[in-house]
């Protein structure tokens, strides 16, 4: 992850001095200013920071659900929009948001009957992606017959049915208990390791940005910003045991280091 | 709770004491049913004093229960019998006036009916279909008793028919005009009620998905619509019997008004009831406006359109009979209400008003069947409600 | 980067004021009104020019004429506001011509009605909280009656109430009670059984009594409740009161003045009754809205808002 742009036809995202600002009644908010990312086919890059550091507007503006008000940003060397129409990645939000009215393999349905698949494809795309995640059996049951856990990782599979390269993970497990969480942590792991994917994921959980990245992304608030961004080199083949190696407590500090540099707890509200 | 039951256990106790003695002079048959009563209550009032609150799931607890919930069952139905036989004694020609024992013999019976939905209302089933068997018997019970109460009363007082008929006497005005009841029914209901329901409903509907992409105009209906669902709207009658004539189109052109505008400000509110992360997700799949209309706002919308359907279930009749007391060809459930009160054929008057109940509520029903069917995943028809 | 139209409409984020849309609505129903005027009373315009034997009428005496009819099909609005404004500032309140003697009347009643609906509303869900015999046995019958069209009961509880004796104001006062009862019956049920179970809980970790349970925390947070299906009560003890006054044969309030207005085809009399009972049953309506926001305030809710499904 470097800003040299001689490697352009590999970054998936590129984002070169990017700044969004809402407009409110009172005052302007600066979600985002001087965003400067490059993110590589293949890599699993983690924001994290505090509450209002423009982490999951980021995301959205990635995704073509917000709007940057200036700068540059290209999603596999087009504009997001495009790459929207293009559907060219799969979005998990912080809620499972699954259709009560729809049974599972139908919600994993919802995106492919969208982009008018025909049957066919449909039914093998639902099948791979609910053994993917481990629902296979669950067909037929509804989202609320399911736990949080089962719902997020429907969820996931129904971002993976559009076959995207590239995946963007907005706190996908912030609301789940601790085990589950660590679950499907390992999960997701062996899947991006499967795969090959481009992920980018939201978080504000250090041991799970050490554990699951390969690029930390550190960012502040106020004007929201990059703080720092610690490239995580311990081995790709990691299980939950890797978070007891010195190794992974070292990155860890530093990620704990960097988000305590970047903002003073005084102006927390 | 309690000291509910216990004046309830004295007030059957004394009354069937009272129909004991004074029922000696009337008939063996008063003093047999006073004597079953009085057992029964003071059976019930034992059980009172007996039962403690503390661990009222131990078996032998549950065992009083059954044996009491028995006896009053029987004590309620045989003493209800025995009423309703005396009242037919009392209406033939040479025979006493309804006395004290007979009217104390009614009290006590009235007490017991209640101790017995008291007690039936106590069990807490954990199993579901209890639950549910005991969800409709209750009810039932009650409405029987009520029932039961009316005829013997009318009957026993000679309420004069023009006041409050008997439910026998309705039954029978029923089942004798059951041809005038059905050419109503088919005027009003299958006429000027469904198809004015079907068309307000359908056109509020269809409204609100017109305007669906103009916010401004929403913004603007909504309250306009609130307001005006809050309207007198039946007051229009008089302006659609002018404008289409005595026969049903009138009335059906009421229901229409009066169906619209609950319609419309559901649908609108219903389309935009889909939460932020449901509509970005849609937009992530690069939906067009009609793949997001009908795979996600519209299914979201179904429980607010529902809700305007049963709202409208019921406005929809009232609108038609309240129109046709306006004018009408010489059917019609409105038109039967108005002229047979004015021959002061109240029975009549009852009959019509049950059909208009019972239409009224197997129309809601069967509306909420289909919701059920339909809005399964729902948490409100999830949770059983 | 604009979004094309057949996109996934983004939700409108901030609430944008209702004033301008609402009175642009209001106008345009306004201007369809006047279209409607034009276009049903032109026959019978036309009708009057020939009868007149006038054969160069143009288009402004015909849209000028279909205006000004004594007994259109459709009144202009200005014809509903002028007949009202006669019959409210130039008759005195006493005489029997006057809108004000009609609406004091039908307003009297629906609001006697409406008090004693809600009280025997919020005492029958007070008992049905506290008894089991009752929950179990009662309210699914008043649940049930709801769906009914109890509305139809309207003519016979007047006249047999006048077969014995009772006359005036009562009867057609207990229609809209029976008819606001029930709304406030089950929403009171519903609100006295909204606090959640941690807050019940805390109470009774408190050793609280049933009495300081029902004043300390059911009644505050059956408030909204009780205001939201008070609204509905208002609005259909109106319609209650007007109902009740047809089969008294058209003596005295709004409904005996849409009554009358029907049987002498005087549609501008139907309109201006009509337009009166919609602003008294809006004011109404708006009323125990504001009475309920303040006595919510006083109660420490914040705007209360219910559902969109009401009650």
């Amino acid at each position: 992850m470097t800003a040299e742009s001689e490697q352009k036809s590999d970054q998936v995202i590129s984002i070169e001095n990017l700044s969004l600002t809402f407009q409110t009644s009172d005052a302007p908010v600066h979600a985002l200013a001087d965003i400067d990312l490059q993110v590589e086919q293949g890599a699993f890059v983690s924001l994290i920071g505090p509450s209002g550091c423009g982490k999951t507007t980021l995301l959205r503006v990635i995704a073509d659900l917000e709007t940057p008000t200036s700068g540059a940003i290209s999603v596999n060397g087009v504009t997001p929009h495009e790459a929207r129409l293009q559907r060219a990645y799969g979005y998990v939000f912080q809620a499972a948001s699954l259709y009560p009215w729809r049974n599972i393999a139908k919600n994993v349905a919802l995106p492919l009957e969208i982009m008018s698949l025909p049957k066919a494809e449909r039914e093998r795309r639902i099948k791979a992606n609910l053994e993917l995640v481990d629902l296979a059996g669950f067909e037929k049951k509804y989202p609320w017959q399911l736990s949080g856990g089962m719902q997020q990782r429907a969820s996931i599979a129904r971002a993976l049915a559009v076959e995207p390269a590239l995946l963007l993970m907005d706190e996908p497990f912030g609301a789940l208990d601790e085990i589950v969480r660590d679950h499907l942590n390992e999960q997701l792991l062996q899947l991006w390791a499967k795969t090959s994917k481009t992920v980018v994921f939201v978080t504000h959980s250090i041991p799970e940005a050490v554990f699951l990245s390969t690029h930390i992304v550190v960012m502040s608030p106020r004007p929201g910003r990059i703080h720092e961004i610690i490239v995580n080199d311990l081995p790709a083949e990691r299980t939950l045991d890797v978070r007891e190696t010195p190794e992974f407590l070292q990155i860890a500090n530093r990620v704990r280091a960097g988000l305590r540099a970047s903002h003073s707890y005084d102006d927390i509200t | 709770m309690k000291s509910l039951r216990g004046a309830l256990v004295l007030i059957a106790t004394v009354a069937a004491a009272i129909a004991l003695i004074a029922g000696l002079w009337i008939g063996p048959l008063i003093s047999v049913a006073a004597f079953i009563a009085l057992f029964v209550s003071c059976q019930c009032g034992f059980s009172l004093l007996r039962t403690d609150p503390m661990d009222a799931n131990s078996s032998v607890v549950w065992q009083d229960r059954a044996i009491v919930i028995a006896m009053l069952s029987f004590g309620t139905v045989f003493g209800s019998y025995v009423l309703l036989h005396q009242l037919g004694i009392f209406e033939s020609a040479d025979s006493p006036e309804p006395g004290f024992a007979f009217y104390s013999l009614v009290v006590s019976i009235w007490a017991l009916g209640w101790l017995l939905v008291e007690w039936l209302a106590d069990i807490d089933s954990r199993r579901g279909f209890v639950r549910r068997i005991l969800g409709v018997v209750i009810p039932v019970l009650f409405g029987a008793g009520l029932l039961m109460l009316w005829e013997v009363l009318t009957r026993a007082l000679d309420v004069p028919q023009v006041l409050l008929p008997s439910p026998s006497a309705i039954a029978e005005r029923f089942g004798n005009s059951l041809s005038v009841l059905w050419a109503d029914f088919k005027q009003t209901f299958l006429k000027a009620v469904l198809i004015g329901y079907a068309m307000g409903c359908g056109s509020g509907f269809l409204i609100a998905i017109l305007i669906d992409r103009s916010p401004f105009l929403q913004r603007g209906l909504l309250p306009v619509g609130n307001l005006v669902s809050a309207l007198p709207i039946v007051g229009i009658a008089p302006i659609m019997v002018m404008w289409f004539g005595f026969d049903w189109p009138s009335k059906a052109a009421v229901v229409v008004v009066m169906t619209f505008f609950p319609m419309l400000v559901n649908t609108i509110s219903g389309l935009a009831a889909s939460d932020h992360m449901q509509l970005d997700l849609m937009k992530t799949y690069a939906a067009n406006y009609w793949q997001n209309l009908f795979k996600l706002r519209l299914p979201q919308a179904a429980p607010f359109i529902f809700n305007a359907l049963k709202i409208n279930s019921t406005l929809a009749l009232i609108g038609a009979i309240v129109a046709e007391f306006f004018g009408t060809p010489i059917v019609g459930m409105g038109f039967r209400i108005s002229t047979e009160v004015g021959r002061m054929n109240v029975d009549m008057v009852w009959a019509e008003i049950a059909v208009a109940a019972v239409a009224g509520s197997c129309f809601y029903g069967l509306i909420a069947l289909i919701e059920r069917m339909l809005t399964f995943w729902h948490p409100s028809v999830r949770s059983g409600r | 980067m604009t979004t094309s139209p057949e996109e996934a409409r983004p939700v409108v984020k901030p609430k944008p004021g209702k004033a301008g849309p609402v009175m642009v609505v209001l106008l345009a129903l306004m201007m369809l009104w006047y279209v409607f005027t034009v276009i049903l009373n032109t026959p019978w315009q036309k009708d009057v020019f020939k009868r007149a034997d006038n054969k160069d009428w143009n288009m402004v005496e015909l849209v000028k004429g279909t205006m000004a009819q004594e007994r259109p099909v459709l009144p202009a609005p200005h014809q509903v506001a002028t007949e009202i404004y006669k019959t409210t500032v130039q008759k005195k309140i006493t005489s029997k011509r006057s809108l004000i003697y009609h609406s004091r009347i039908t307003l009297t009643t629906a609001l006697l009605g409406f008090l004693l609906g809600t009280l025997l509303g919020i005492a029958l869900a007070v008992a049905i909280i506290h008894n089991r015999a009752l929950d179990k046995s009662l309210m699914p019958w008043i649940i049930a009656s709801q769906t009914i069209p109890i509305l139809a009961i309207a003519p016979m509880i007047i006249v047999v109430l006048n077969a014995v004796g009772i006359q005036g104001l009562l009867p057609k006062a207990f229609i809209s009670t029976y008819l606001s009862f029930f709304p406030v019956a089950v929403g009171m049920v519903k609100g006295l059984r909204s606090p959640e179970s941690s807050h019940l809980d805390l109470l009774r970790t408190y050793n609280a009594s049933p009495s300081q349970i029902f004043w300390k925390l059911r009644l505050p947070s059956a408030l909204p409740y009780l205001f939201t299906s008070m609204k509905i009560a208002v609005a259909i003890a109106m319609v209650g009161a007007i109902v009740g006054e047809l089969p008294t044969g058209a003596v005295a309030g709004l409904g005996a003045r849409l009554l009358a207005g029907s049987y002498y085809g005087q549609t501008i009399q139907i309109w201006s009754a009509l337009i009166m009972a919609s602003i008294l049953a809006a004011l109404l309506v708006t009323l125990v809205g504001l009475v309920g926001a303040w006595v919510q305030a006083r109660f420490g809710f914040r705007e209360t808002q219910l559902s969109g499904k009401g009650i």
